[in-house]
């Protein structure tokens, strides 16, 4: 249950400027906690220099203080400041949510984005949108650009899913084409270069480019490039790669056109949505959207963005009793329209009629709305109660077996070692002298290094891996360790299974067969085996490439094979980087449930 | 033990006297040499407190091998005097005597003899007085006596000068009545014997003390791992609550049971080749419960149970992918699963304690593999006030009492809470854990019953080990590199003390 949340970085005085207040940072963490935020640090672009750079770099870079936020890896509308500020605001009640409303422009003719049918083999959406009469600061575009970036790296998967182009639409006239063409057939002049390029030429510059090369993949074996054209047959964008230097925003643009190209239509409208209610704000008629109409291959068309409201009706009687409180229905409508969920008691006095507004695609089951119901009461308000769920416990046989093992085999003197399920195949094979063909080990496909290429399938290379490491120790080392190793198995729905093993090492100066030999009697007197043949467990000379010629033997128990042990070869020695003679024990516990 | 009758000498002398006596002037007494006095203290002082001895150092004046052959037979230039007839003698002949050479010089600069170079056959030594005052040798007897301080300083250096005296140190004991004084010792046993029980010998005995100081012997003994004994706490502290154990003895799991069946979709990051390790071989998983997997697959795609959906093309290719599971919550999904496919519902508690995977970038305190330590309650008409009740109860048994909640995201749970506990120590809330309400898009396409919700919560083994045996690197504690000396160290585990 681990997750990974996406941190906004802004600066506090704006957000204390735009929240109406000023908090102390400890008020703030707090409002955050709440809220299900983490204040994750307070910091400066000058501490962040200096900390990555070193203190020289750092001299003359802004000290205004910067929060980071951590926000929920769903909730694409906090990854901005306007984000933020607006939810705050509601859920502090000093503001109502707005309504985001889609209007048709002035002129009565939408801008229009024409896909055509290329674009089906390498990213066949497209969604689109104007920001008209907006008014931008330094502030405010510095957000619109960051909130591009957060979008592209949480909801559109690295570009994968979803790419943004934003353009100054009084340099471009529509309508628009998406398409896409050859590579060689592409040529314009991308943001911020001095020249034009060709598609092939932009990817081998942007190879080594930090940022971008990590997008060159998506379409770089793709026989067409996605591309946008103007009616001019301007480049306005390759997506996902790069936008066209002609049609960039700046400060004094006045009216934005977005595009969205996609491979996944729902996170496409999704980002449109999450774009446009950002920042609509500051458009000369707040929170009015201007459509554009896309139309397809096939001839529909439609107009984005959606900025869809949607209803849902739950009773406050399910809500109460997922939380675990008795709230009237007028407090939780309350509550839930303090999350940005306009809600209203419906006639009957019980049921409850929740808006879901476009920013909040996170919602998509009554069991969202609960939840923003109990974050909005205060998780830490609901009496904690103890539920009447009536269990007898029993523990797994073969956990069971295995804890009273280790607390015997500690008994007689030998040391727990707890060993890597993961290994190199070597670990498991030449330097055990086998072949890894004959191990029926599970391969990794993609092991940043060797230490993750095989799941072990013994837990022997483990234990003398501890040996090595303790060298300095004094003599004798006698380890042992009861866990699974992993192996191929057909009959598994997944073609593989764990088996539980024992298996123990005695290191000295002298191979000390006896000892571990000793070793396996008591695990068998342990499991009420007894020495003999038929019921009983008994031990056979065999040949085994790992141990010592003549000095391995084979372990039978109730006429099954179940392990091995012996003198370890002087070569698995070596190859263990050890130094003296070792003799070793494996088994297989499972028989003995 | 020291020779008992010098033990017994020394003891009376040390009864005679009030003050206490000097091991150093009891040797010279007694003319036996300072060490075996030595030998004698340290045995008295073994004994107990039948003596007290303290140790001093002073510095004394000793006639060197040359001073005492002087103190004996006069100075060199005494010796040329009288070893020359009236007569005289012939240099040469003087010179081959031992003490020739010097006592020639220096009996010249005394004036007590002359040289006749031009004496018929060869230089010849005449004597110039008749009697002397040898007060070299006077000298040195005095120092032999013990009266050296009746020399003045200047004296003294001339002589060592000479290398005739020479300054020492003399370590000494000085030696006083103890409070258990004696003149009678009698042997002290170092141990009991069977034959002192079976004799009765014992009760006469004296028995040497034992030094409490030291340390015992360490026994030779076999030491369980401190994780796996923090494991065992943990595992005794879900049984004590009545909660089964999941078998979890299945390290690769599909992508199905680890990921889809639990609602988390295709495109999720954590399904990402930077994130989860997945297998070449056996690559794909290809047995799944055909009619459940069209649930998920239309749950993810389409929605349905109350659920928009996440509205995507679902790939059964995707879901087939074998991987070394990221969490156990994969094994809960077949539990709960297997739940859903009894006849009548019955309520359950599980919990597991065991290993899962990521393909993270490795760090202090995150390693490619670690253990999972959830729980699992499924029963009709549970709140999100009952599964903080439980966590309560749970942390309450790990000596962890002061408990918060922070809203948190889960693609499997909804409502999702990081759980937090306020630790002393560090004076602030440090996270616990992850805990939530699973989703109903994961329960009922297995085929739960509608009112039955399932809570969970989840945390790592390795993180609460790390911080209640002080380990800062993970690396110290899990793996082959991990110092026995660690192992063979650790304390018990009490999770609440």
């Amino acid at each position: 249950m681990v997750v990974n949340m996406p941190t906004v970085s802004v600066k506090r005085d704006l957000l204390f400027h735009a929240l109406g207040r000023t908090y102390t940072d400890e008020e703030f963490d707090e409002l955050c906690f709440e809220f299900g935020l983490e204040l994750d640090e307070i910091t400066s672009e000058k501490d962040i220099i200096s900390r990555e750079q070193g203190n020289t770099k750092a001299e003359g870079a802004s000290d205004v203080i910067l929060y980071k936020i951590d926000v929920p890896a769903n909730r694409y509308d906090l990854l901005c400041l306007e984000g933020l500020v607006r939810g705050l605001q509601v859920f502090k009640q000093k503001m109502e949510a707005p309504r985001y409303r889609r209007v048709s422009p002035a002129s009565r003719t939408p801008q229009r984005l024409v896909i055509t049918e290329e674009t089906a083999a390498v990213r066949p959406h497209a969604v689109a949108a104007v920001l008209r009469n907006i008014t931008f600061t330094q502030e405010r575009y510095d957000s619109f650009i960051e909130l591009q970036e957060k979008l592209h790296q949480n909801v559109c998967r690295k570009r994968t899913l979803v790419a943004i182009g934003t353009h100054d639409l009084d340099t471009i006239s529509g309508p628009f084409t998406y398409t896409a063409k050859p590579p060689g057939d592409i040529r314009f002049k991308p943001l911020n270069q001095a020249k034009e390029y060709t598609a092939q030429e932009l990817m081998s510059l942007y190879k080594t480019d930090s940022h971008l090369r990590h997008y060159l993949h998506i379409i770089e074996d793709e026989p067409l490039y996605p591309v946008i054209y103007d009616s001019n047959g301007i480049v306005l964008s390759m997506p996902p790669i790069i936008n066209g230097d002609h049609s960039k925003i700046s400060l004094n643009t006045k009216n934005v056109f977005i595009e969205c190209t996609a491979t996944d239509l729902t996170k496409a409208k999704i980002v449109l949505d999450m774009m446009v209610t950002m920042f609509c704000e500051y458009c000369e008629e707040p929170f009015t959207v201007e459509e554009a109409e896309v139309v397809y291959p096939d001839g529909r068309t439609c107009q984005y963005p959606e900025l869809a409201y949607r209803k849902e009706t739950l009773s406050a009687d399910f809500i109460n009793r997922k939380v675990g409180i008795s709230e009237s229905t007028e407090h939780i409508a309350q509550l839930l329209t303090k999350m940005c969920l306009l809600s209203e008691v419906m006639s009957d006095g019980e049921q409850i009629e929740v808006e879901i507004p476009p920013t909040r695609s996170d919602v998509i089951h009554a069991c969202d709305i609960m939840e923003d119901a109990a974050m909005a009461y205060g998780f830490n308000n609901i009496p904690r109660t103890t539920p009447r769920t009536y269990t007898v416990a029993n523990q797994l046989p073969l956990n069971k077996l295995s804890e009273l093992l280790r607390q015997d085999l500690a008994a007689a003197g030998f040391t727990e070692a707890l060993t890597f399920a993961l290994c190199s195949q070597e670990d498991i094979a030449d330097k055990l002298l086998k072949n890894i063909s004959e191990t029926r080990a599970c391969h990794i496909s993609n092991p940043k290094t060797a230490e993750f290429q095989v799941a072990r399938t013994t837990l022997l290379s483990g234990l003398l891996k501890t040996v090595a490491a303790n060298r300095k120790m004094p003599l004798p080392l006698r380890l042992f360790e009861i866990s699974d190793v992993v192996l191929k198995d057909e009959t598994k729905d997944v073609g593989a299974r764990n088996n539980r093993r024992l298996c123990a090492v005695y290191y000295n100066k002298s191979p000390g067969f006896e000892v571990i030999h000793g070793l396996m009697d008591r695990v068998m007197q342990l499991l009420e085996v007894k020495p003999g043949q038929g019921d009983g467990y008994h031990i056979q000379a065999t040949d085994d490439s790992t141990f010592f010629p003549g000095r391995c033997a084979e372990i039978f128990a109730r006429g099954k094979s179940i392990g091995r042990l012996g003198v370890l070869h002087p070569d698995v020695i070596n190859r263990f980087e050890l130094t003296m003679p070792c003799s070793a024990l494996d088994i297989d516990i499972e028989p003995f449930l | 033990m020291a020779d008992t009758g010098l033990v017994e000498t020394l003891l009376r002398r040390v009864e005679k006297v009030d003050g206490g006596v000097d091991s150093q002037d009891v040797a010279t007494s007694l003319g036996v040499d300072h060490q075996a006095i030595v030998g004698a203290v340290k045995s008295l002082q073994a004994l107990g407190d039948v003596i007290s001895a303290e140790q001093r150092s002073s510095k004394h004046w000793e006639l060197t091998g040359e001073g005492c052959e002087i103190a004996e037979q006069g100075s060199h230039e005494a010796r040329v005097v009288s070893s020359i007839p009236e007569e005289g003698m012939p240099q040469s002949q003087l010179m081959k005597l031992a003490f020739g050479k010097v006592g020639f010089s220096k009996a010249m600069s005394n004036k007590w003899i002359r040289l006749d170079k031009g004496h018929e056959g060869g230089p010849r030594i005449f004597k110039t007085v008749e009697s002397l005052e040898d007060l070299v040798r006077d000298k040195l007897l005095l120092v032999q006596k013990g009266q050296a301080s009746q020399l003045e300083e200047k004296e003294k250096n001339e002589l060592k000068k000479r290398k005739l005296l020479s300054e020492v140190t003399v370590k000494s004991y000085w030696i006083t009545k103890g409070s258990c004084f004696s003149t009678t010792i009698t042997k002290q046993e170092t141990e009991l014997t069977p034959e002192m029980i079976a004799s009765g010998s014992w009760k006469e005995k004296k028995f040497k003390p034992y030094n409490f100081e030291a340390m015992g012997v360490a026994p030779d003994c076999g030491h369980l791992h401190p994780l796996m004994k923090v494991r065992t706490q943990f595992r005794q502290i879900f049984l004590e609550m009545g909660f089964t154990e999941m078998p979890t003895n299945n390290f690769i799991e599909s992508s199905f049971w680890n990921f889809d069946s639990l609602f988390q979709p295709q495109q999720h990051p954590a399904r990402d080749q930077h994130d989860t390790f997945f297998l070449s071989d056996p690559a794909q998983a290809h047995e799944f419960p055909q009619d459940y997997l069209e649930r998920v697959r239309k749950v993810h795609s389409e929605g349905g149970f109350g659920s928009q959906g996440y509205k995507y093309d679902w790939k059964i290719e995707e879901a087939q992918k074998n991987i070394l599971r990221t969490h156990t919550t994969a094994v809960s999904a077949r539990m709960l699963y297997k739940l859903a496919q009894q006849e009548k519902f019955t309520p359950v508690k599980y919990f597991s304690i065991d290993r899962v995977f990521r393909n993270e970038t490795l760090d202090a305190t995150h390693l490619a593999e670690f253990h999972q330590i959830e729980g699992v309650v499924a029963d009709y008409g549970l709140t999100l006030g009952d599964l903080m009740g439980i966590l309560h109860q749970f942390f309450n048994k790990l000596g962890i009492t002061k408990l918060r909640f922070k809203p948190a995201y889960n693609p499997y749970t909804e409502p999702s809470m990081e759980v937090f506990s306020y630790h002393e120590g560090l004076k602030k809330w440090v996270e616990l854990g992850n805990s939530g309400v699973f989703r109903p898009e994961m329960l009922l396409p297995m085929g739960l019953p509608e009112g039955v919700t399932v809570i969970a919560w989840g945390l790592s083994l390795e993180r609460p080990t790390m911080i209640k045996y002080g380990i800062n690197n993970i690396r110290e504690l899990v793996g082959h590199k991990v110092n026995l000396q660690m192992v063979y160290d650790s304390p018990v585990c009490r999770l609440d003390s």
